[in-house]
């Protein structure tokens, strides 16, 4: 128990590198460093895409579990991290598409709105106050992640890659195998989606 | 969408939307991922920042897209936790254990 203990105080003080140095060599200490470094912002990362608590549990364990087979394959030129993240990102994706499509709204009636003259039919908003201060209140907060919740799974998929989880174009591309025009169309659609749930806030509903 | 709705432009900027060289607004949603990206070449760039300089409705519309995306990254940060949540100590058992099982 001791010497357990001394292990992964060792394996604590690992830098990125090292750590992964280790874990190549089958160190199981360093293993449960990694684990417990990194799996909290996985675990965050699963539950905003897979929405589903035992789906993030299991997309995590899967994700570790890639991670310490294929340790190898990280050559360090970013943070193991970043490399850690793709792969939770990879595993979720592949879940998302095996999972039985929810029933979805349309999105095409979140639409922007123009008259027959193509102007664009758009009430004056109110916005001053910044996104930080704003999403201080609990209901705009909790407006802002229902309406990203309710957009359908391939529009909120690109949503969250790019604008959340901060990935560009050709990464998202190549993740989810789609062009990138295909990528840019759906993230533009997914923000002017957004945009048109979050109104109530722009219309000061949720002063 | 086309609706039976009219955009509250006004009649001259209706006739400027359609002088030689400018955009509809429809047009402009067309480009605007582009634009925000900065990958519109020059020449379209400066007809769509004339657009959005005219346009009250555009300039209002692409403030709100702005604002919904930092309100979605603003949603999920957590300032006060930037490394997330714990991991529960099952959850770190049932992974460790998984790879005790696979060797």
């Amino acid at each position: 128990m001791q010497e357990g203990t001394t292990q992964r105080a060792a394996a604590d003080a690992l830098g990125d590198s090292a750590l992964a140095e280790a874990i190549g060599r089958g160190d199981g200490a360093a293993y449960e460093a990694l684990v417990r470094r990194h799996g909290g912002a996985m675990l965050a990362v699963a539950r905003r895409l897979l929405r589903d608590e035992d789906e993030a549990r299991d997309c995590l364990q899967e994700a570790f579990l890639q991670a310490w087979t294929k340790i190898d394959t990280f050559e360090g030129r970013s943070a193991l991290g970043t490399w850690l993240h793709r792969i939770v990102v990879n595993a979720a994706l592949m879940r998302l598409r095996k999972r039985k499509r929810r029933a979805e709204e349309s999105i095409d009636a979140l639409l922007p709105e123009f008259d027959a003259d193509g102007c664009r039919i758009e009430p004056a908003w109110q916005m001053d106050e910044p996104a930080d201060s704003l999403v201080q209140r609990a209901q705009v907060r909790e407006l802002v992640l229902q309406s990203i919740d309710r957009l359908p799974d391939d529009y909120r998929t690109v949503l969250i890659l790019r604008d959340i989880e901060g990935y560009d174009t050709a990464e998202v591309a190549q993740m989810t195998g789609d062009s990138q025009g295909a990528i840019k169309t759906r993230l533009h659609r997914a923000r002017a989606a957004l945009k048109k749930l979050l109104e109530p806030i722009y219309g000061g509903e949720l002063t | 969408m086309t609706t039976s709705s009219r955009s509250s432009k006004g009649r001259l900027a209706r006739l400027m939307m359609k002088m030689p060289l400018m955009l509809t607004c429809r047009e402009v949603e067309a480009f605007l991922i582009d634009y925000l990206e900065g990958t519109l070449p020059r020449a379209q760039r400066a007809v769509f920042d004339l657009h959005l300089r005219m346009c009250r409705e555009c300039r209002d519309y692409l403030a709100a897209y702005r604002k919904s995306v930092e309100l979605g990254r603003a949603a999920f940060a957590r300032p006060e936790d930037p490394v997330g949540p714990e991991v529960p100590e099952d959850l770190v058992k049932a992974i460790l254990d998984a790879r005790s099982r696979e060797g």
